[in-house]
């Protein structure tokens, strides 16, 4: 019986990203269904009725939710092709590490980069810079996070890489002048079809943005 | 079987080391217990975490693990012919448990410190109706996964009860400083019996700290703004 593998998710979503590339990368056939975050669909609400959140991964009728736990379902469930998240423990480990540190600590940033102003996008911008190079230390001179191999925390990050022209723009600020390997390694990234398939083009986000303020409110 | 040199460093007080203690507790591994002392960072600790200078941190063959639930999955990954599994074994069970931990971490938790961080009763009542609205959702996450067993992971405790039951005694603490039953028998009466059960396990039991000795630490950490 063939699987029935469906995402809900929302375009610009860097969290939505990784469980496209995951599936991507595993070549697992899935349907797309854009959601609206401003107007919530019912299979939105009833598939993940804690958070109401999306990327919501459901497959066979059971809902996943949390890009990361979605990345580890998925390796765990289609084990052949990419492996996703290295096989030994200690490796493993550090891979969740990175992820958890990723979720942590870039997303909360990157908000006030594209929709803060004055003393508060400023002491963002510093912050993100911080969290990038830490990453870029970790990275240092590997393919990917996990040395050779793309994975599971290239697919954390990677997602946030299509709102990089955003960042600059909306903060005035370089960031391949900060972290030239975090840049480096992006590109290397998008030359994975996974990848190039999973991310919208930057200058689609970057146009997006006024849109979304005044959606949220944000003037 | 050779388990490897094993040390952890942590503090009696820590929800989070605790975790890690019922994890290498439930794969009997002896570990060396490096007691942090409280209001300072050990040199050993800096050099382990020095991204987050954070217990617990688990030192196996002189490599460190950090964050409390990848440490309990990495025991249960690094000694799993040691004991029972700690994680389920099917990936939807396993991304199910996952997603009830970091719910507890990330939603449920924040909720319960805010009440010892409130000021003044607005924000206590506030705090309080919030714990008890997650509260009743982990009730339900109960019933789903223990699908009628005693555990949240089935017949003996697992990754989900560790995450959530190593909270019990700072649970009680919080209930005593608001005043306030926060596990309720007849609002939430299968957590309330899941965690008489979790407490009286023996590879729990022993590390569960005393209640009144954890407050007298809670009012160190939380001191009262002075009326």
């Amino acid at each position: 019986m063939a699987d029935e593998v469906i995402l809900l998710d929302y375009w610009p979503s860097a969290f939505g990203m990784r469980t496209r590339i995951a599936l991507e990368e595993k070549n697992i056939k899935f349907e797309h269904r854009e959601q609206d975050l401003f107007n919530k669909s019912q299979i939105l609400l009833e598939m993940n009725p804690v958070h109401k959140k999306i990327p919501v991964l459901i497959h066979n009728g059971k809902p996943v939710c949390e890009s990361l736990i979605q990345v580890e379902y998925i390796d765990e469930t289609w084990p052949g092709g990419n492996s996703l998240l290295p096989s030994d423990p200690y490796q493993r480990a550090q891979a969740k590490f990175w992820g958890d540190f990723i979720d942590k600590k870039v997303s909360g940033p990157t908000w006030v980069l594209w929709g803060g102003k004055g003393e508060e996008q400023e002491a963002g911008k510093k912050e993100f810079i911080e969290v990038l190079k830490t990453l870029e230390t970790e990275l240092g001179d590997k393919a990917y996070f996990g040395g050779e191999t793309f994975g599971y925390v290239d697919i954390a990050l990677i997602g946030f890489y299509c709102w990089f022209d955003a960042y600059e723009k909306f903060a005035n600020f370089s960031i391949e002048a900060e972290c030239p390997k975090v840049i480096a390694w992006a590109k290397r990234c998008l030359k994975r079809e996974s990848v190039a398939k999973s991310l919208p083009d930057p200058d689609k986000i970057t146009k997006y943005v006024p849109e979304l303020k005044k959606r949220l409110g944000m003037e | 079987m050779v388990t490897g040199d094993v040390k952890l460093i942590g503090s009696w007080a820590s929800v989070f080391v605790m975790r890690a203690r019922i994890a290498l507790n439930l794969k009997s591994i002896s570990y060396e217990f490096l007691q942090e002392t409280y209001g300072t960072k050990s040199e050993l600790l800096l050099k382990s975490n020095p991204v987050h200078k954070k217990i617990p941190v688990l030192i196996h063959d002189d490599k460190p693990v950090c964050e409390s639930n990848i440490i309990v999955q990495y025991i249960d990954e690094a000694w799993s012919s040691y004991g029972l599994s700690i994680l389920p074994s099917q990936p939807y069970d396993r991304a199910i448990a996952r997603f009830w931990a970091a719910y507890v971490d990330d939603k449920w938790f924040i909720a319960l410190r805010s009440i010892l961080t409130a000021r003044g009763e607005e924000e206590k009542k506030a705090a309080i109706a919030e714990v008890e609205e997650r509260t009743d959702h982990l009730e339900k996450a109960f019933i789903e996964c223990s699908n009628g067993k005693p555990f949240f992971n089935g017949d003996h405790i697992g990754y989900l009860d560790i995450a959530l039951g190593s909270f019990l005694g700072w649970w009680k603490v919080v209930e005593l400083d608001a005043n306030h039953i926060l596990l309720d028998e007849t609002k939430t009466p299968s957590l309330f019996q899941w965690a008489e059960r979790f407490c009286n396990d023996p590879d729990v039991k022993p590390l569960m700290p005393e209640t009144t000795k954890l407050a007298e630490f809670a009012r160190k950490l939380f001191p009262k703004p002075q009326a």
